[in-house]
């Protein structure tokens, strides 16, 4: 497993990371390490078992059909970078863009 | 057999169609969280930490958004899999703000399943388009960009952020533009039928995305155009237009290109309603790669046979069942049983109230159809606001079929009934309507058939139609006399003497 | 120390006799932090005034016969990733520097139901991720014991706060052992429970199938109260169990653990990654537990040896979408990036991007990065549904040896606290502090770590008792045992 910078680019844009030149060098070779080392799970075979998402056995958690409150405006707003007061403001979305 | 090139120019083609539909759940609250679904608030004013994504908030599901999606697929003859699961479908967006929707992925809430078009009156044959799944998901918020302002920032509401959806998406067995939009309108009455989803195409409760492609027999080649994701479409009319549209676009695409399926990926292409035409919405640079994976903060949902059943129990009669019903029973045609039940529910309650007082239901199928559903359009209003309760039409119908009113009279009490409201009896009585009886009746023949011998003459020398007159005169001496009974006396004194 | 504020057992006496009013006790532990923060650096918040505020309110109510909480007049720091109205909630990043939670933690909120004195919010790892509080956009924690090492992590904070007696109780969250390491790296108890016992609405999400909240003390009687105040069914968690709470307190107070059957993790004692003085202190409690009547088993784990791996990839993956939200748009930093950026992928990737990288620190975008691509098309089986599947085999080893014992005895890290930078640069030798505290997490059952002892450097060094799901009671029994046989627990680190 050897990454490029390349690939390690695509990746930080999938999730949204803009690394700069010394991130891009140092990240690669920490993932490679990481990801050797839990290659060891290869050895097992797992064919028969089923994935286990969650430690809980229980099922079926659920409310009614209820309205509560939520929020004030003001204090949904309160912590937004930007806002007009009825809105969250960012960056234009430009038609068509997809972020 | 070598396909040949039709008046057009164009080799023949098929339009294969698949719909992906979002109807909203008819809940007060969202999927996840207990705020208000209501259309129209002010922006940002129905958001809690839970929809706004905020750090450390948890989703809860909305148990009734669970019991209409069954209700949903049970109605649309979907497997309900005894257990299914939450999923993230994660991508940045400003109005997604946890950075992934709770959609599900692999385990939908609704299998596989299909939907009935019945025969319409222009001859197309009934059709059953096959369902892959529906699925719950929630909606995004709100992102909005004043073009004309350049480079400003884009506003986000996220208002309906949250908001139950359920994603029905149909098999490509779809042929035509026309045949879409039946099965949308199919669709439609369906769930407003079961009150599961408003599916107001205008308030966002449904909406349409189209995958079209076209098998063209070039010779004797078959080709298959690349398939295109039509967005935007904001009517049933809209959708129909934009399939029709594109799947010429896709025609002489190929014809100028050569693109087949195997030469160009899917592309996301919007329906521009005033133009009338697709365009390209976006080009995938970077296929999306959205990495599902279970929602750890939420558990499995099992859904017993006994509960589904139970569910299964209270739907109640659908609207394909009323159609079948309606002919059996009533012995209405087809077309006439396709449009009452397509009018919906109340109207089916209504008809059928009034063809149980009416003792006439294709008499009271007529009615409905000339006289209320021609009311209700041209004053429009609503069933519920009608004025003439449906034991009152039921009463003025029997009259009608008795013989004891003709169809103008009725009419007139109708029209009175329509203005002033009440019960038949303070309409008759308004009007001066009684019953005119055989002695009066008599005596009423006798008196004209001594006024104009003429007619008498005429009448035994085969010309009946003589009687016409007749009848004309009886109604100006008195008004509630019927004409079909004078008739018939008249004819019984004649040939009497 | 006329006010003890090493203990909440006590403190609750003094305050009920009226030998102390909360005032007194608010005003000594702001004291005593204010003296103890310039070398220790637990806090990233300190309430000052509102707390003696709070106090005084408690003092009016208590003259005036009215009932108060369980916590009454007790200081209680909250590590920094449980939300609070009225302080900051910061999870030591830059990404969440200002950023006010508009609304309680359901742990916040019971805790202020039960009167405690809600001193502050505590240092932590960047979003819970990291074993030595050193990924903190706060700067690091130090260990009480020993100012050059860390107080391990990611709730060094919170331990450090009770090592330093500045507080008796603290809240942390533990998600891999980030309740357990620091807690045996300072010298107290701590306790991480069943997955679904303590409510995580509120609790800012680091891997949601894996996190929960616990309490940390410098014993078992003390872990208890807050234990009992604190867990319970929640319904705005959906992972929250609707089992009903058991008498935590009563477990401690019975201290009893004849018959009952102690398994002793064979493999974790022969790692050769352990070190000589932890593995002296599990010996050592083998002993105090025969002695005290229970019967000593030996158990092996079959699949011990992938608990780190299987944990380094569901975790990474649960956090890139976790930590997917903070991206600049709807709270939390923002910056809209460089125009070379902006023109090359627009204004809005631009603001993603750069909020993300500049308000991120290394090691969260370094999990970021490994979730993102174990998740990604075409890697997912063979990483992230691999390790789901050996997940349960490894749940399945627990199952099993339940089977045969009560609880489980082994150590809680490998070593006792290392020196401050020592692991930084090597991200993997970080990621195996958690070689013995992994599992429980995995697994979703109840473990605590307990001070057991110390290095010939007189750093503390502790042992981890683990028990089936919803048993902490044998785990507070056991602990109980032990404390009333030992002293560790009693030791304070020099002033
Ligand atoms: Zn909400």
């Amino acid at each position: 497993m050897a990454f490029s910078e390349q690939e390690i680019r695509q990746l930080a844009r999938l999730a949204r990371l803009e690394l700069t030149a010394e991130e891009v060098r140092m990240v690669g070779p920490q993932l490679e390490r990481i990801l050797e080392f839990v290659q060891q799970l290869a050895e097992l075979n797992t064919d028969q078992v089923e994935p286990m998402t969650t430690a809980l056995d229980i099922q079926n958690c659920w409310a009614a059909d209820q309205v509560a409150d939520g929020l004030q405006r003001s204090a949904a707003l309160a912590n937004a970078p930007q806002a007009d007061g009825e809105h969250f403001l960012v960056p234009p979305v430009l038609p068509g863009g997809n972020g | 057999m070598t396909a040949t090139r039709d008046d057009h120019g164009r080799f023949p083609f098929e339009t294969i169609i698949g719909l992906e539909v979002h109807v909203q759940l008819k809940t007060v609250s969202k999927l996840f969280c207990r705020c208000s679904t209501k259309f129209g608030a002010a922006p940002n004013t129905q958001i809690c930490p839970v929809c706004l994504g905020l750090p450390g908030a948890l989703p809860v599901i909305n148990q009734q958004a669970i019991e209409l999606s069954i209700r949903a697929g049970l109605a649309l003859n979907c497997r309900i899999p005894e257990f299914t699961k939450w999923d993230r479908k994660q991508y940045f967006y400003p109005d997604l703000p946890k950075g992934y929707q709770i959609s599900q992925y692999d385990l939908p809430i609704c299998a596989e399943g299909y939907l009935d078009l019945p025969e319409t009156d222009t001859g197309e044959a009934a059709k059953r388009i096959g369902l892959f799944r529906a699925h719950l998901e929630e909606d995004a918020g709100k992102s909005m960009h004043d073009e004309t302002g350049g480079l400003t920032q884009s506003r986000i509401d996220l208002n309906r952020c949250g908001t139950p959806l359920l994603e029905i998406v149909t098999k490509p067995d779809l042929r035509s533009a026309e045949e879409a939009r039946r099965f949308l309108l199919e669709l439609k009455l369906l769930l407003t039928h079961l009150e599961i989803s408003d599916c107001e195409m205008q308030e966002g409760s449904l909406r349409v995305d189209a995958n079209v492609n076209l098998h063209i027999s070039a010779g004797n080649q078959k080709v298959v155009t690349p398939i295109v994701e039509i967005k935007n479409m904001n009517s049933f009319r809209a959708v129909e237009r934009a399939i029709g549209f594109e799947s010429l676009r896709q025609y002489d695409e190929w014809e100028e290109t050569g693109a087949t399926i195997q030469t160009v990926s899917k592309r996301t292409f919007g329906w521009n309603d005033v133009r009338e035409q697709t365009f390209v919405q976006r080009e995938k640079e970077e296929s999306a790669d959205y990495r599902y994976f279970p929602d750890p903060d939420l558990i499995p949902v099992a859904l017993p046979a006994e509960r589904v059943d139970a569910i299964r129990a209270a739907l109640g009669e659908l609207p394909s069942q009323t159609r079948t019903r309606f002919e059996t029973q009533y012995q209405l045609k087809p077309y006439d049983a396709d449009v009452i039940v397509n009018q919906g529910p109340t109207l089916v309650r209504y008809f059928e109230a009034v063809a149980k007082v009416a003792g006439d239901a294709k008499r009271t199928s007529a009615w409905i159809q000339q006289d209320v559903m021609r009311t209700l359009k041209e004053q429009q209003c609503e069933l519920n606001d009608f004025p003439i309760a449906a034991p009152t039409l039921g009463q003025l119908l029997r009259k009608v079929t008795e013989g004891s009113l003709d169809n103008a009279r009725a009419r007139d009490v109708f029209q009175y009934l329509l203005r002033h409201g009440g019960t038949l009896d303070e309409a008759t009585k308004a009007l001066g309507i009684e019953a005119v009886d055989q002695s009066e009746l008599d005596l009423l023949c006798d008196r004209l058939l001594a006024e104009n011998a003429k007619v008498i003459d005429d009448v035994r020398g085969g010309k009946q139609q003589a009687l016409g007159a007749l009848i004309g005169q009886a109604k100006r001496i008195n008004p509630n006399v019927n004409p079909g009974q004078l008739r018939q006396r008249l004819l019984e004194k004649i040939n009497a003497v | 120390m006329t006010v003890p504020l090493d203990s909440a057992a006590q403190l609750s006496q003094l305050l009920t006799s009226g030998e102390a009013t909360a005032v007194e006790v608010a005003q000594e532990a702001l004291r005593r932090i204010e003296a103890s923060e310039p070398a220790i650096n637990a806090f990233n918040h300190v309430a000052g005034e509102a707390v003696i505020r709070q106090a005084e309110e408690l003092d009016k109510r208590r003259s005036a016969g009215q009932p108060l909480g369980r916590l009454a007049g007790i200081p209680v720091a909250v590590k920094d990733v449980l939300c609070t109205t009225e302080m900051p909630t910061t999870c030591a990043s830059r990404m969440l520097r200002d950023y006010m939670s508009p609304y309680d933690a359901t742990v916040i909120a019971k805790l202020r139901a039960a009167d405690a004195l809600l001193i502050g919010k505590t240092n932590m790892d960047e979003f819970a991720m990291g074993a030595s509080t050193e990924n903190s956009a706060c700067g690091p924690t130090y260990n009480p014991w020993d100012r050059t090492r860390t107080p391990g992590g990611s709730s060094g904070g919170a331990a450090a706060a009770v090592a330093a007696c500045d507080v008796p109780l603290s809240l942390g969250s533990d998600t891999g052992g980030s309740i357990r390491q620091p807690a045996a790296f300072c010298g107290i108890t701590g306790m991480k429970p069943t997955y679904g016992r303590v409510s995580r609405y509120g609790l800012v999400a680091f891997a949601s199938s894996l996190d929960q909240i616990g309490p940390m003390s410098w014993d078992a009687a003390d872990n208890a109260l807050l234990m009992s105040v604190i867990a319970g069914h929640d319904p705005r968690d959906s992972t929250s169990l609707p089992a009903a709470v058991d008498d935590y307190s009563l477990a401690v107070a019975q201290a009893d653990v004849r018959g009952m059957r102690i398994g002793v993790i064979r493999d974790q004692l022969e790692n050769p990654g352990l070190d000589d003085d932890a593995r002296q202190a599990v010996q050592a409690a083998i002993d105090v537990f025969r002695d005290a009547g229970a019967e000593l088993i030996d158990v092996r784990f079959q699949y011990s040896r992938y608990w780190v791996p299987t944990y380094y990839i569901i975790a990474p993956c649960e956090a890139s979408s976790n930590l997917s939200r903070y991206d600049g748009a709807h709270y939390g930093f923002r910056s809209l990036g460089t125009r070379e950026v902006v023109q090359k992928f627009g204004p809005l990737m631009a603001m993603y991007c750069h909020s993300r990288d500049d308000g991120f620190g290394p090691e969260v975008k370094r999990r970021i990065m490994l979730g993102t691509y174990a998740l990604s098309e075409g890697y997912a089986a063979k990483y992230y549904t691999k390790a789901l599947s050996v997940r349960r085999l490894i749940r399945q080893d627990y199952d099993d040896a339940f089977a045969k014992v009560d609880i489980l005895l082994g150590p809680v890290t490998p070593t006792p606290a290392f020196r401050l930078g020592e692991k930084m640069d090597d991200p993997l030798q970080m990621y195996l502090c958690d070689l013995f505290t992994v599992g429980a997490n995995l697994a979703g059952l109840p473990a605590l770590a307990v001070p057991a002892g110390k290095t010939a450097d007189a750093l503390p060094v502790g042992i981890q008792l683990q028990a089936a799901p919803l048993h902490e009671p044998a785990l507070y029994r056991a602990a109980g045992a032990f404390q009333q046989a030992t002293e560790h627990h009693t030791r304070r680190p020099p002033q």
